[in-house]
């Protein structure tokens, strides 16, 4: 009798103890989760902050303000003698029809200093399009035309931030007001954005220059390291012999794949500007000194693309009669590929996001001109956010931002491809 | 692939011949942070009115843009080097030794160094003597200021160092010892109060007496301990190395309303809305009082020009005629947008004669 209650309290106390071990796992269980929850939301939330403070930032700076004017295309300006001569039409003095359109417009300015604040409305950029008309179209010469031309970039920061934002003072405000009330303001998609190179005027600085610049260094970086790589990555994996020699050789890219990249730039100018003599601010140099960035990246994600192909299909091909090479090539190889691009375009994203290596061989420089080939003076993408975010005019600040996202995209197609390829042709045994 | 690869492959032996030809159509120009915001707008004009190419501007410092300038003659070396300081003779007979012979020496104007704060704090009034007493790294007694005893600086707040200022904490955010513009900082402001000091400036002057008298190593010692005194920066944190990028300074002062900063007058002028300049000897950073000299802490802005690659490298001769126009940088020049103080009449006229008849300096 005693002995059947001992057997029950004791299988109680033993269900008891059980039962709160068991609460005490699923709590320590419920807060791990808890915890990798929370990193990822936090992980998430600050990419929400940056994301949502760059395009507030730089959403902005995809309009352009323009001002409606009635431009006179004066002939004693343009062509005194009536030659039509495209040369002096290119090297007329543009600036002079702005002037007088504004002098007309308001013709109660009449002290020196207060025109050169009214003249400060209109951006210099105008000069460029009434040439631009005129060159297309010379019959334009002796009309009167109302056109919109591109604002100076305080008006665009005011009319597009209100007044706090921007420099304008005074007289301008009234200027401004005016104009506005008229209608003769308005903001239209900022093509110049995407169009021009850089300039020191925000309202005419683009991209296209750094875009550019950035396709030709990274074609170089690719069209170099993606062959040495894969090339380097097959020796090493295939046919090498494993001994000291290729440890020493493994344990050197590893650590290559973690050098600061500043250091390549160093090697870079060492190398290619200072002993082969190669021109500075070059893409050509760019790509060559991002190709040793991206190099060992390239070869470990090759190694490991070659080391998930099963040995057996190897064998196999080996076992056909197929000589090595044809095995690799054949056979391993294509299934190898998609590793091993998606390792290629990670590489070429972080190189396309480079500044530092870049600094020391001289693309940080101001350039306007779009390079036409891979030996022309250049920047790429990063540098030119870099030397914006330094300039001291504020509208560049909203075109800062505005280049960030554009090279976030191009990082996030580069990206999204590496998965879409990884997804399509991957194969799994 | 393959198309792709041998498309590569020629585009490479392309480049090969291009450099092997030792050509450049562009000018090639290095040089001060401080000036690029100017020789930038100058090139960018000069590409767009022009039948050349628009010039290539590196912006190295001042110091290093020397350092390549002076490397040689040649396609691959920059024809301008621009400064915020005068050539020094070391880089002088740097440039002479590597056949660098020529040098065209044009000063482009004047750029002062702001003292700025929030416009929601009140308006410093600072003497440079405040300015030293606040960030030298040692600074005499204050019980005997004459006594010719140093001590680590002892003040921190602005306060202590002249009771007419507010008693706010010393916080200067100002830019790292490679920057031109901390250069002349030290010199015309901190220099300028340490002078005030009668046994300092005794110092500069027993040094000179000594190199005259053939003593040289006294005279190098003396003048090490003067530049020391005068020149050394606090580094237990009152004063924040901010980096080369103005911007930020000024949004860091905008966000704490306590601090100043130091800076080119362009960023001072881009931002007047946010922050005001500090009064220097009673004068406040204004065009006017910079351009006749009055702003003590102000200096003169250089552009350097190698003569033996006129005519070699295309543009040379017209861009410096362009850039020594008066609607560049005279009184009502495009320059003065930008926050370039212009030279008196005088001294534009000397520099435009320098500039259009290439007549070298000499040392």
């Amino acid at each position: 009798m005693s002995d059947r209650i001992k057997a029950t309290v004791k299988r109680r106390q033993v269900r008891e103890a059980i039962e709160q071990s068991l609460i005490r796992r699923r709590k320590r269980n419920r807060r791990f989760r808890m915890l990798g929850l929370g990193a990822v939301i936090l992980g998430m939330l600050f990419l929400g902050i940056m994301f949502s403070s760059i395009i507030s930032k730089g959403y902005s700076a995809f309009a352009l303000t323009d001002i409606q004017l009635e431009i006179y295309f004066d002939p004693e300006v343009i062509d005194p003698q009536g030659g039509r001569n495209p040369d002096v039409l290119a090297s007329a003095a543009y600036g002079k029809l702005v002037k007088a359109a504004l002098r007309k417009e308001y013709p109660e300015v009449k002290k020196r200093k207060e025109k050169r604040k009214l003249y400060r409305l209109v951006s210099t950029g105008a000069i460029q399009q009434l040439r631009d008309l005129v060159l297309s179209d010379p019959a334009i010469i002796g009309s009167r035309k109302k056109l919109w031309l591109i604002a100076d970039d305080d008006v665009d920061q005011y009319y597009k931030h209100g007044e706090n934002q921007s420099r304008l003072k005074g007289q301008q405000l009234a200027w401004v007001a005016q104009l506005r009330a008229k209608d003769a303001l308005k903001t239209s998609f900022n093509t110049n954005f995407f169009t021009a190179g850089d300039s020191r005027e925000p309202e005419l600085a683009g991209i296209r220059g750094a875009v550019v610049g950035s396709f030709f260094v990274i074609m170089i970086t690719l069209g170099l390291s993606l062959p040495l790589g894969v090339a380097a990555a097959i020796y090493l994996e295939e046919f090498s012999p494993r001994n000291h020699w290729t440890d020493f050789v493994e344990i050197n890219i590893n650590n290559l794949a973690a050098v600061p990249s500043i250091v390549f730039g160093l090697l870079g100018l060492a190398v290619y500007i200072n002993f082969f003599e190669l021109p500075r601010s070059a893409p050509l140099v760019g790509g060559l000194v991002l190709t040793l960035m991206t190099l060992p990246t390239i070869i470990i994600a090759s190694r490991a693309a070659l080391k998930s192909v099963p040995p057996s299909i190897r064998e196999a091909a080996l076992g056909m009669g197929a000589s090595k090479m044809q095995m690799v090539f054949h056979h391993v190889l294509p299934l190898a590929m998609p590793g091993m691009l998606t390792g290629t375009i990670i590489g070429l994203a972080q190189a396309l996001g480079e500044t530092a290596p870049l600094l020391m061989i001289g693309m940080v420089a101001f350039i306007v001109d779009i390079p036409g080939s891979i030996l022309d003076p250049a920047t790429v993408l990063p540098v030119q956010i870099y030397l914006w975010a330094d300039s001291p005019e504020r509208a560049f600040t909203e075109r800062t931002s505005a280049a960030i996202l554009v090279l976030l995209a191009f990082l996030v197609l580069m990206n999204l491809v590496a998965i879409w390829l990884r997804r399509k042709f991957e194969k799994r045994w | 692939m393959k198309r792709f690869s041998s498309a590569i492959a020629m585009s490479l032996t392309v480049g090969a011949a291009a450099v092997t030809a030792g050509t450049r159509d562009y000018i090639y120009v290095v040089g001060s942070s401080t000036v690029y915001p100017f020789a930038t707008v100058v090139a960018e004009h000069f590409g767009k009115v022009t039948k050349f190419k628009t010039p290539k501007i590196e912006s190295t410092g001042s110091g290093g843009g020397m350092k390549l300038f002076c490397q040689g003659v040649g396609v691959k070396h920059p024809d301008i080097t621009n400064a915020s300081r005068r050539i020094k003779k070391s880089e002088f007979d740097k440039c002479q030794a590597n056949g660098v012979k020529e040098i065209i020496e044009i000063k482009i104007g004047y750029d002062g160094i702001a003292i700025a704060n929030s416009r929601e704090a009140p308006r410093f009034n600072l003497s440079r003597k405040d300015m030293f007493l606040a960030l030298a790294k040692d600074v005499p007694d204050p019980k005997a200021p004459e006594s010719s005893k140093l001590l680590p600086n002892p003040y921190s707040t602005w306060k202590e160092v002249n009771p007419a200022l507010p008693a706010y904490k010393i916080e200067v955010l100002g830019p790292p010892p490679t920057s031109g513009t901390r250069d002349a900082f030290a010199e015309l402001a901190m220099e300028g109060g340490c002078k005030k000091f009668a046994w300092i400036s005794q110092l500069k002057k027993e040094s000179k007496k000594a190199k005259k008298a053939g003593n040289k190593v006294l005279a190098k010692q003396l003048k090490n301990k003067y530049k020391a005194i005068c020149h050394g920066v606090r580094e237990d944190g009152k004063y924040i190395e901010a980096g080369e990028n103005d911007n930020l300074i000024v949004q860091k002062l905008e966000a704490n309303s306590k601090a100043l900063g130091v800076f080119g007058y362009s960023y001072l002028e881009q931002n007047e809305d946010r922050i005001q300049g500090s009064l220097v000897d009673g004068v406040p950073p204004e065009f006017e009082l910079i351009a006749n000299g009055q702003y003590p802490v102000s200096r003169p802005l250089y552009m350097y020009v190698k003569e033996a690659h006129v005519g070699k490298i295309p543009g040379i001769k017209e861009f410096l005629a362009e850039f020594a126009s008066d609607k560049v940088w005279g009184d009502e020049g495009y320059l003065l947008d930008k926050g370039l103080i212009p030279m008196p009449k005088e001294e534009r006229e000397e520099y435009r004669k320098a500039a259009t008849q290439l007549i070298p300096m000499k040392f």
